[in-house]
């Protein structure tokens, strides 16, 4: 593992689980532990499973005024979500964008009654904190605070898991965040993930760590999961990756995610465009893109990868799009996908082919996520 | 029968001109568990060193090649099914193709057991 790899403050709980380590993001991060991906797959979505994410960025953003909606409406410059609209101690998805309306990254925003809590993607931290910083710091205050340990625990058995050690904990709702403690020791509690399933994320202080990571490994049901799995288990739950599914090509409607942009900021609404990019995006809204991202199945077994073009036709004559992610999905038993294709081609139920070692191999357009989402509402 | 190993982590078992490859044991320990194995058509020449086969892991597919010239006649069609038998017996039951060797001696340029396990 060269030297100049980044580690979070759990490295040396991987080494001792037997984790095999692999470079991310510029980070030495576990791939799997001895149980293996399948495994680690299936235990996440039937027991629970603890992900170190400590590699992403986690920002505060706190108004000069000491009002947290100025922080709010200050972050809708770049994003465009309804943060202005969003109650203390609840969270939500949103993306940064660029002047031609493309993805420079994805992020959860959290209102946590006095400030803003941002989490970010590790490959895009650095960029997102100076662009947030250049944008706001006339009127907020921005804190990169990329030193603390972020760990995920997901799966039906996490509320189970986390009940003896936090009293807050099961009363949470899907997307609740607040400042609480797990055991002595003092967190951010969100209930949210990028699994599909129900689960918590937990920030502490790089140096609680490690020993909170271990209380709730020692928990029943709990076990270590690395990043394959993760990547296996957000494919299945329809969730793009960044980098692979979304990226500063992409607009959120081409991206099929439109869904994260509210009423209050689309056309007509009382807070309209105001972000990066808008008018790209209002336009695209109103009109329609030419391509869309869709799910994809394909028949029998063969994973379709990343990179696999698609044609409307058996031969390879017209090609209509590519799969941006692709493996198979151990939960479906069947290979999943995503990808972009031309509109024409976005409905559900549409039979396309994949360029598969140069044979096309059927596949269909299908509705995500391509698991019933365990999410407490 | 004799068997031999390439660099590549295949093994070839010979029986006069037919032959049976599969993967290393250490090959799939470091693959993990297959989802998909497949092999070229019957009928299909190859060159030594040529992709003759495929297996996918969750995460990535990794191309199996010929050890030495000859023609695929046939493919372990348990691991249609069971593709996960690659990895409890890669050495064994967990064979993945079969081939039709152009030169029965191309196989004493391979490893054998001793050199493969000093790699």
């Amino acid at each position: 593992m060269s030297d100049t790899l980044q580690q979070t403050p759990l490295f040396a709980l991987h080494g001792e689980l037997g984790a095999r380590m692999v470079p991310f993001a510029g980070y030495a991060m576990p791939l799997q532990y001895p149980a293996g991906l399948m495994a680690e797959h299936v235990h996440t979505r039937t027991k629970a499973g603890l992900f170190d994410v400590s590699h992403m960025g986690q920002i505060r953003i706190a108004a000069k005024s000491g009002d947290v909606r100025d922080a709010a409406l200050a972050l809708e410059s770049l994003v465009p979500a309804n943060y202005a609209g969003l109650p203390a101690n609840r969270q939500r998805y949103g993306l940064l964008t660029n002047d031609q309306g493309g993805i420079l990254d994805d992020l959860m925003v959290a209102n946590m009654g006095h400030d803003l809590l941002v989490v970010v993607n590790a490959s895009c931290k650095e960029a997102d904190a100076e662009r947030i910083e250049a944008a706001l710091s006339d009127r907020c205050v921005v804190t990169r605070q990329f030193d603390r340990a972020l760990l995920a625990l997901q799966g039906p058995a996490s509320e189970a898991a986390l009940a003896p050690l936090c009293s807050a904990a099961a009363a949470m709702r899907f997307m609740d965040m607040i400042e609480t403690h797990i055991a002595d020791i003092p967190v951010t509690l969100s209930r949210s993930g990028y699994t599909g399933e129900d689960g918590y994320e937990i920030g502490c202080a790089a140096e609680d760590g490690e020993r909170l990571a271990r209380l709730l490994l020692a928990q029943p049901d709990v076990m270590p999961i690395g990043l394959g799995a993760r990547d296996s288990l957000r494919l299945e739950a329809g969730l793009c990756l960044y980098g692979n599914d979304i990226d500063t090509t992409t607009t959120p409607i081409e991206a099929s995610l439109g869904w994260a942009i509210q009423k209050i900021r689309r056309e007509g609404g009382e807070r309209e465009g105001g972000y990066p990019g808008a008018e790209h995006v209002l336009r695209q809204a109103r009109e329609g893109a030419a391509r869309q991202r869709v799910g994809l199945m394909a028949e029998g077994r063969a994973p379709v990868r990343g990179g696999a073009k698609l044609f409307a036709d058996a031969q390879g004559s017209r090609e209509v799009g590519v799969v941006t992610s692709g493996a198979f999905g151990p939960t479906v038993q069947a290979p999943v996908a995503m990808g972009y294709v031309e509109t024409a081609y976005a409905a559900v139920d549409t039979a396309l082919f994949a360029e598969l070692r140069g044979k096309f191999v059927p596949v269909h357009v299908r509705a995500t996520p391509f698991v019933a989402p365990g999410f407490k509402r | 029968m004799t068997t031999y190993y390439t660099k590549s982590h295949e093994w070839i078992r010979l029986d006069g001109q037919e032959a049976t490859v599969g993967i290393t044991t250490h090959a799939s320990e470091e693959l993990g568990e297959l989802v998909f194995v497949e092999a070229k058509d019957e009928g299909t020449e190859v060159a030594a060193g040529d992709a003759a086969a495929v297996v996918e892991s969750v995460k990535a597919a990794s191309d199996i090649y010929a050890p030495v010239a000859g023609t695929v006649s046939g493919f372990n069609d348990r691991l249609s099914d069971e593709p996960t038998l690659v990895g409890s017996d890669p050495e064994g039951e967990g064979w993945i193709f079969r081939m039709t060797v152009s030169n029965p001696e191309e196989v004493t340029s391979l490893l054998t057991r001793e050199q493969y396990d000093a790699l």
